[in-house]
């Protein structure tokens, strides 16, 4: 039995075991599901075993929609939690729990598969390519991120959930403040995930370079592949600062090293130093496929071409690398001195150029449009106005000595989700509007879908802009009570009305999308928005080889000239297509990796010693294995393009 | 999008209204540091008010006149590439905003990071506060006294805290007085600032410390400088002295009324700071007694 | 696949460019990790707190040991790769098992430099100094490591199917993996060692 005591919640609630029945519930239900219907063969063939960029998207987004929610529900209960003083519905330990949790599944499991998610699907697409360089790589990256969320997932049910924050904060961190195997758990999860992160960074930086249709130069790339490109290549250098951050929080929670504690020549502060180098390209690592996204929507409703292109691409460039240079205004207060503070906070206001460009190229994309209103372009269109406010409340945080008196308050907590949310989240749900007929051949409601977008935006706004206020009034970001006398009630009652209006918004999303499958017309053909980009010069919902001809382009907007001036996409004649095959590795690999993750959490070492020797042995495979690939035949591609009406239109 | 610019306003006019009742604590100085930095924000929100107006003006303008429904079915938007003055407007006028607002910065970040302005000529009081789960200790070595979860400082007086932390990093802050700098168990950190006005200020860590970190704030009371001789005096007659198991006690995790003892625990557990700081430990450039510290873990381990 | 014979066989087919390109960028993720170790490194170089110093514990003659014995092998890896241009498989492999003997001295000494920090009482946990100071050394060594086993893979499939242009590539970037390694433990050995002992 005492082998079985490490596992116990240290601190149980009634919740935690309501969810652990679910959890066994649902996980039951879904295996019954399967075997009753018989689609275990085909969840392995055509989906687990996949190493179809889209297939694999698809996947991505799945998974964050659903993480969506586990922190969306994290969200409601902290701001029901602070709704009123003295309430008494979470204790400390639970809350801090709770907002750790949140923090890291919105940004870890909930915006990064969302983003690569919609790169995945919609990159090769808009380079004309039939897949990713490296499929099965693609897949592993995406198994990876899943097992690392689902690690991260079951730690609330099994040893407890980290409480750290998701800045995780050493000395906070270490062994001696934080017992739980709840910190373990934030490492490896992280760590695993992060590693699938950065494999999708070289693939992508791969595929962007190398795989690009006939004639469509850097510059004649479309914009969300542009943020693409340039999201990825700060992946490749932002992430492996991580992966060692994260090794030396393990060793010294698991190994007794001193590298983060107080003592013995540790060094605290340096953990944060280590985890916002990461952290603030991790920032843009978000944003700019948003922009990207927003450029793309906004270009397509305003039936316009993108406003200044270039200064659109230099001024992504130049936000990737100040982006590396900006680190220490996350703790302006550690007392570096007032020159060190000088410095990133010039370099941070910098950060603002850019971004204003953007902003301003955006709408002048409107200008002289012609502009449809329908839910990717009210996202777009909502987009801009609050993003600005958050960008401008970013440029006052970035005011070393204002930021004396914003940071850690509410007021930095109001900013961030003011970038985040109509930012990335935004974004994201614009894309997935945006590209869903691209991907399963049918448009999502609108009606639905205009309800959700007001819902969300005056939710948001209900819940975020009163904690400018409460901050500018004293009240710290964390705390999870609070007294009447200090007036923060009003406010905080609000945030939580709004917080409780954006929920309902997000059950708008998931219900129109049972809505719609079951109710949409499903012959919106292969152009349903009078788009742009090449993505579009396919069928919906997409083949598996994506063109049957390869597309030749000589601009950004190949699409719109095939449509508009005639110019002929689609030269040359069908021919036999090399696909990549299935294969089994990625999920195995994963699943072993999971299991090492696990067994590391808790020192499990014989488990652990186990699972890397199966990790390098499944590697050893992969290296011996001859896979050649397969070829879909000219026959089979015609014929699917007559049943998609004719080939190449 | 009427709903919505309604909606904002109304929501605007409320925030004003349940504000206006009482200035928020930030916007409220008491000091000269937080005066500082008041001034800087009211100053970035006019700026950054102008800003997002012309945002929003030039939107509302763009969304209105180009909508769809108000066009004809054949009107065929123009390829525009760009434009050579347009853009330098959109890249020229950021610039100098940020240039405007740089300025602003590093002269404020400066001024409330040294003795604030008028009061250089004084010798400031030094208080040691320091951290613990959850509680705050303020050592006054020059009176020889020490007070928990409270602290009192003379007004118009230059006072210079000393931050260093036992535990977790916390962040050292009152909001009327001066913006935040954090406690860390591997340095001291150092905030200067006067009070101006007699009174009772908020102070609280503002950096998640753990369970107890909602809680973990403390008082400081600002007063003449004669009553805060009277108040030292009177610690002095009634409190009992501070020793190092005491200190041990206090030092356990939770959470503690406010206390006054005679004497401090910075003469038994030195501060983070010149010899007994991380950053000087073992290092090259050291100081003399260091250098023989060295020596010692030389000769222990051979 | 089309193979384009105007190009060494490593970069024949649009396949293999890609996968040199990805190793490529692989390389510069590594980089970015090293160059993270070696920032830590100097952070805290100097906070041994109770434990020893480098000066203290680092001994030259492993560590030369191990510098010549690296050196030598990124040599005999690029000679390697040299009869693989020249079309001369067996010389190739003569090369590769070389190097991989070279590797295995090199991990040997290192194994031995680790006991013996051991032994005069500097481990992960004895101060920040000395737990930087081996994971840096145990990162590398661990790359080492994993190249061994890559490398043997690799030989075996050379052996086994000739040089083809899968083979050819898979080795041209073992090669470049190596020479990273063998850079990366120049950095090593002047800013860690040398800086350290003097």
């Amino acid at each position: 039995m005492e082998f079985f005591e490490r596992f116990a919640i240290p601190h149980p609630d009634p919740m935690i075991y309501a969810s652990m029945v679910a959890i066994v519930l649902v996980s039951i239900a879904i295996v019954a599901g399967l075997t009753y219907f018989k689609k275990w063969g085909y969840l392995w063939n055509e989906w687990l075993t996949t190493t179809d960029h889209k297939r694999i998207g698809i996947m991505y987004l799945i998974s964050a929609l659903v993480m969506l929610f586990r922190g969306g529900a994290d969200a409601v209960m902290m701001r029901l939690q602070l709704s009123s003083p003295e309430m008494e519905f979470l204790n400390a330990q639970h809350y801090n729990e709770v907002f750790t949790t949140h923090g890291v599944v919105m940004i870890f499991f909930m915006a990064m598969p969302f983003v690569i998610g919609l790169m995945n699907y919609v990159v090769p697409l808009q380079i004309g390519a039939r897949d990713v360089a490296f499929p099965r790589l693609n897949a592993l990256s995406f198994w990876l991120f899943f097992a690392g969320a689902m690690l991260f997932n079951i730690s609330f049910v099994i040893g407890g959930s980290p409480d750290a924050g998701w800045t995780n904060y050493f000395p906070l961190a270490s062994n001696e403040f934080s017992q739980s195997v709840g910190v373990n758990y934030y490492m490896w999860a992280l760590q695993i995930s992060g590693i699938g992160t950065l494999m999708t960074g070289i693939n992508f930086v791969v595929t962007i370079f190398k795989m690009r249709a006939p004639g469509m130069k850097l510059m004649k790339m479309p914009m969300f592949t542009w943020s693409a490109l340039i999201t990825n290549v700060i992946i490749v250098f932002a992430f492996p600062v991580l992966t060692v951050a994260l090794l030396m929080g393990t060793f010294d929670r698991q190994f007794g090293t001193s590298f983060f504690a107080t003592g013995n020549g540790g060094m605290d502060m340096y953990w944060a130093n280590l985890f916002w180098v990461w952290g603030h390209p991790e920032v843009y690592i978000l944003i700019l496929p948003a922009f990207g996204i927003y450029s793309e929507i906004i270009s397509t409703f305003s039936q316009r071409n993108l406003y200044g292109y270039k200064s659109m691409v230099a001024s992504m460039v130049l936000i990737s690398l100040l982006s590396f240079f900006v680190w220490v205004h996350h703790f302006f207060t550690m007392g570096q001195g007032a020159l060190t503070n000088s410095i990133f906070s010039i370099t941070t206001m910098a950060i603002a150029i850019p971004t204003g460009i953007k902003i301003f190229n955006w709408l002048l994309t409107m200008w002289k449009g012609k502009i449809r209103f329908t839910v990717p372009m009210l996202y777009s269109v909502a987009f801009i106005p609050l993003f600005t406010v958050g960008g401008v409340t970013g440029v006052m945080l970035a005011m070393a000595s204002a930021d004396y008196q914003y940071h850690n308050t509410m007021f930095l907590v109001a900013h961030f989700h003011n970038t985040i949310i109509p930012g990335v989240v935004y974004a994201m749900l614009a894309g997935l509007t945006y590209w869903w007929p691209k991907m399963f051949g049918f448009i999502l409601n609108e009606r639905i879908g205009k309800w959700a977008f007001w819902f969300n935006v005056v939710g948001f706004v209900l819940a975020f802009f009163p904690m400018y206020i409460t901050g500018l009034d004293g009240q710290a970001r964390r705390m999870y009570t609070y007294s009447e006398s200090t007036g923060f009630t009003p406010l905080n009652m609000l945030s939580f009305v709004g917080a409780g209006l954006m929920a309902i918004a997000f059950i708008l999303i998931a219900y129109n999308i049972f809505y719609s499958i079951k109710n949409s017309p499903r012959n919106v053909g292969d152009d349903p928005w009078n788009a742009r980009s090449l993505e579009w010069a396919t069928h919906n919902p997409v083949p598996e080889y994506n063109f049957a001809i390869e597309p030749e382009v000589n601009s950004s907007e190949a699409f719109w000239d095939h449509k508009k001036k005639k110019h002929t996409l689609f030269k040359g004649k069908i021919d036999k297509i090399h696909m990549p095959n299935n294969s089994g590795i990625p999920i195995i690999m994963a699943g072993i990796l999971f299991v090492f993750g696990f067994s590391f959490v808790f020192s499990i070492w014989p488990a652990v010693i186990i699972a890397a020797i199966a990790f390098f042995a499944c590697m050893m495979y992969s290296s011996f294995e001859n896979d050649q690939g397969r070829y879909i035949s000219a026959d089979e591609v015609k014929e699917t393009e007559e049943k998609f009406g004719g080939a190449s239109k | 999008m009427k709903l919505k610019w309604t909606l904002l306003t109304f929501i605007f006019t409320i925030a004003t209204v349940l504000t206006g009742c009482e200035p928020l604590l930030v916007l409220d100085p008491k000091g000269p540091q937080a005066a500082t930095t008041a001034d800087v924000i009211w100053l970035s929100i006019i700026t950054m008010a102008f800003i997002v107006i012309t945002v929003l003006v030039l939107l509302i303008i763009i969304l209105v006149k180009y909508r769809a429904s108000k066009q004809d079915d054949d009107y065929e938007p123009p390829h525009i590439e760009g434009n050579p003055i347009v853009e330098g407007i959109i890249v020229g006028i950021p610039i100098l905003i940020v240039i405007f607002l740089s300025i602003v910065s590093v002269v404020s970040t400066y001024q409330v990071e040294t003795v604030p302005e008028g009061y250089e000529d004084q010798e400031p009081l030094v208080i040691y506060a320091s951290s613990s789960n959850w509680k705050w200790h303020f050592s006054y070595p020059e009176q020889d006294i020490e007070t928990v979860n409270y602290v009192f400082i003379p007004t118009d007086r230059s006072v210079q805290f000393k931050l260093y932390s036992h535990g977790p990093i916390t962040s050292f802050w009152v909001p009327q007085l001066a913006g935040q700098k954090y406690a860390m168990a591997d340095m001291v950190t150092t905030i200067n600032l006067a009070a101006e006005s007699a009174g009772e200020f908020m102070g609280r860590n503002a950096n998640f410390s753990g369970e107890g970190f909602a809680e973990n704030t403390f008082n400081v009371i600002a007063m003449p400088q004669d009553e805060f001789d009277t108040w030292v005096d009177d610690i002095h007659a009634t409190a009992d002295p501070l020793t190092e198991d005491i200190f041990n006690e206090l030092l356990e995790p939770g959470h503690l009324g406010q206390l006054a003892f005679t004497g401090t625990h910075l003469e038994f557990s030195p501060p983070p700071e010149g010899e007994h700081g991380g950053h000087n430990h073992g290092s090259s450039d050291d100081t003399e007694q260091s250098e023989d510290e060295h020596d010692d873990s030389e000769h222990d381990h051979h | 696949m089309k193979i384009d014979h105007s190009q060494p066989l490593e970069y024949s087919t649009h396949k293999n460019e890609m996968n040199i390109l990805g190793f490529w960028i692989f390389l510069g993720a590594e980089i970015m990790l090293f160059a993270t170790l070696f920032t830590s490194y100097f952070i805290y170089e100097n906070r041994f707190g109770n434990g020893p110093s480098g000066a203290e514990i680092f001994e030259i003659t492993p560590v030369l040991i191990e510098t010549v014995v690296l050196l030598t092998s990124s040599f005999t890896i690029g000679l390697a790769i040299n009869a693989m241009r020249l079309n001369r498989p067996k010389a190739m492999l003569w090369f590769l098992g070389i190097t991989l003997l070279l590797g295995a001295t090199f991990l040997s000494v290192e194994i031995y430099e680790f006991v013996h920090y051991y032994h005069v009482g500097a481990t992960l946990q004895t101060s920040a100094f000395t737990g930087i100071l081996l994971t840096t050394l145990g990162t590398h060594g661990a790359h080492v490591t994993f190249g061994l086993f890559w490398g043997i893979a690799i030989f075996l499939q050379v052996k086994k199917h000739g040089l083809n242009p899968e083979t050819a590539n898979k080795s041209f970037n073992y090669s470049l993996y190596w020479h990273f390694l063998d850079v990366m433990w120049i950095f090593i050995f002047s800013f860690i060692y040398l800086k350290g002992m003097m």
